[in-house]
């Protein structure tokens, strides 16, 4: 991982707009809210969060797949959203996508061989059918597919295989930084470490630049560098993958962490589960000021009446809560007392 | 203490147009009063269709045999009137999607009322308290103006604790959980599991949890059976098969799964894919897979045997197994 820029998000925000009853208004859903990060060259990128938190959004607004409202989207220095048509179409090269259900993400009456060479018929019109045919050859082998299987249809393909074809398709472009949303969320166990090894391999062997979107936190870090936290469509904090795990300073970091199920018997029962209260409030009506504080069980009066500023941490993260930099002796006091 | 639920040779096969699955095979297996039992496997592995073959619960092209006696009684065998008592009353099962045990156009009390009227013969009103009095004890908030709900109208955590709540309603003997917290936020599966884990301890329950998710396993279970291609492979207690797997499958489950305390170890994964069902290899199901084969595994079928101390595997290999980092 190098320190170079890659990729710039600049206070992008995102509303839906959801059409209310026959006689109402239509609401507003605000999806993303003055989202600002960076990410670097070479690096993974984890985004969790639980459902509606805006991570599958923001991965498509980083590709323009939908179009932010406002804000930056800044790749190697152009901002993306004053960028359309066939430029942007150009573009599209360098910014590829992988999905989480593999087999609904693929053309079923396409052979994997038309479905891997389509980006390549859209996006590098300079290149003819054999050179298309022996683009996706290659990449096929690069994802560990035999290069016989190219003439199949995508039923014929298991899950992890099947992945492994939306995998190729992405990649068949040259493509420099991947959104991957959720690639294994749909894959048993034992294929979920096949296409996580694999992951990372392709992304040593060609320097890629990826976005890991997932709700499971502990794949997410066990790919990523850095790990931005979304809640309800706000970063609520951005750290190192260590800093993250090993000192989170965002209640709603630190309760996501305790959440997590371990896969370890005996620490399993020696550890204190102490559950976060209640679901995610709707995103149509957020609570004001720390849109967290509902179920936070640090709230004080200052949370509702005022939103809290990223901050920057002396790790170099960021983190948006008034309370930050007690919240660890504060825990420390309530495991001590409970 | 004799088990409360005794699994004997259990056999799930599906008749399909021109050839028939068998989804498990010669399954037998215990469950002890108060115990919780883990069944965990991969997408076919049978986990699922093993329980809906002793619920009476198949799709019509299904067919269970075998013995799966609860409390004494095979339910395999029962005419459906006599099973229709069982269930709900004795045995319950829950499933991921709580909207398969909830009628949308029904409230949430008309339902939960009605399992009470039908299996304890309480009159509405009574059974109309009692419902609401087990929403408030599965941690649901305002039980009264919830229970007056839609199932609609409630978030998914509060579904899936109404499903809970109308499984537990008539105390049954044995709860069997179908992947029940797969769907959910994982703050939201913590509040379910430390949910159940107080429920079954209160009400005395056994629990059958079904899951793919070893983090679930490790902190809930007492004893779990690991499940491949329509057989269990391994049994034992949930420490015995973390710490000292003896089936190379289960050792690679463990390997597969990625821990959050740890990165950037990379993941040893079992090489290629489960069987297809209609087509299974010979020998040892797993052998395809496995690293630790050796000739016999080709051509002869493992019967799951029971070790020292009563845990059971079903894999001719004798040595310890060793975690083998690069195995494949």
């Amino acid at each position: 991982m190098s320190d170079e820029e890659l990729l710039r998000i600049e206070g992008l925000n995102k509303t839906f707009a959801i059409r209310g009853g026959l006689f109402s208004k239509p609401l507003k859903l605000k999806a993303l809210q003055d989202i600002s990060f960076s990410i670097r060259r070479g690096e993974t990128l984890g985004i969790v969060g639980e459902s509606g938190c805006g991570k599958s959004t923001l991965g498509r607004c980083i590709l323009q797949l939908l179009r932010a409202d406002d804000g930056k989207v800044l790749w190697l220095g152009r901002n993306l959203l004053d960028i359309h048509g066939e430029e942007m179409r150009l573009l599209r090269r360098d910014l590829q996508i992988i999905f989480q259900d593999p087999l609904a993400s693929l053309n079923p009456r396409m052979t994997v061989g038309e479905i891997v060479a389509e980006p390549l018929r859209a996006l590098r019109p300079d290149l003819n059918a054999a050179a298309r045919r022996e683009r996706v050859m290659s990449m096929m082998e690069g994802v560990g597919l035999q290069p016989e299987m190219v003439d199949r249809y995508p039923h014929e393909f298991s899950g992890g295989q099947a992945q492994r074809i939306g995998i190729a398709r992405a990649l068949v472009t040259g493509p420099k930084l991947i959104v991957c949303d959720e690639p294994v969320s749909a894959l048993d166990v034992s294929i979920q470490a096949q296409i996580l090894n694999l992951l990372s391999e392709i992304k040593e062997r060609l320097g890629l630049t990826l976005i890991f979107i997932s709700h499971n936190l502990s794949v997410v870090r066990h790919v990523s560098d850095r790990i931005l936290v979304l809640y309800l469509g706000r970063m609520v904090e951005f750290a190192s993958g260590d800093d993250l795990y090993d000192d989170p300073k965002h209640p709603y970091t630190r309760a996501l962490l305790t959440a997590v199920p371990i896969a370890d018997p005996r620490r399993a029962r020696q550890r204190n589960i102490d559950a976060l209260q209640g679901e995610i409030p709707s995103p149509i009506n957020q609570p004001s000021g720390c849109t967290f504080r509902t179920r936070c069980r640090y709230a004080i009066e200052l949370c509702a009446e005022k939103r809290p500023p990223l901050e920057n941490t002396a790790d170099g993260g960021l983190v948006a809560c008034h309370r930050w930099r007690e919240i660890g002796t504060l825990a420390a006091e309530a495991a001590v007392a409970g | 203490m004799a088990p409360i639920l005794n699994v004997k040779h259990l056999d799930v096969k599906f008749e399909l147009h021109k050839s028939e699955v068998h989804a498990v095979r010669d399954l037998s297996f215990s469950l002890e009063p108060g115990e919780t039992l883990a069944v965990v496997g991969e997408s076919g592995s049978g986990k699922s269709q093993a329980f809906m073959g002793v619920m009476g619960l198949l799709a019509k092209n299904g067919r269970a045999t075998g013995v799966a006696e609860l409390a004494g009684t095979n339910m395999l065998g029962l005419p459906s009137r006599e099973l229709d008592e069982i269930r709900g009353r004795d045995i319950a099962m829950i499933f991921q999607d709580p909207m398969t045990s909830l009628n949308p156009t029904l409230k949430v009390q008309t339902q939960l009322a009605e399992v009470l009227v039908r299996h304890q013969g309480y009159d509405q009103p009574r059974a109309i308290r009692a419902a609401i009095e087990m929403l408030e004890r599965v941690g649901i908030s305002e039980p009264a103006r919830r229970a007056n709900s839609y199932p609609y109208e409630l978030s998914g955590g509060m579904r899936q604790r109404v499903m809970i709540a109308m499984a537990l309603l008539c105390r049954p003997k044995v709860l069997i959980a179908d992947e029940p917290t797969t769907a959910l936020d994982v703050t939201v599966q913590a509040q379910m599991l430390d949910l159940f884990r107080t429920l079954i301890h209160d009400f005395g329950t056994s629990l059958v949890m079904i899951t793919h998710d070893l983090g679930v396993v490790a902190g809930l279970a007492d004893r779990m059976m690991v499940m491949y291609a329509g057989r269990a492979v391994e049994t034992g207690t949930v420490d015995e098969l973390f710490y000292d797997p003896r089936h190379p499958y289960t050792l690679g489950l463990l390997n597969s799964t990625p821990h959050i305390e740890e990165r950037a170890r990379r993941l040893s994964p079992i090489t290629g894919a489960p069987p297809n069902m209609e087509h299974l290899p010979d020998g040892c199901v797993f052998h395809p897979r496995c690293p630790y084969r050796f000739d016999r595994c080709f051509a002869e079928v493992p019967a799951l045997t029971t070790l020292p101390g009563g845990r059971s595997k079903a894999c001719f290999y004798g040595a310890p197994l060793i975690r083998k980092e690069d195995a494949a």
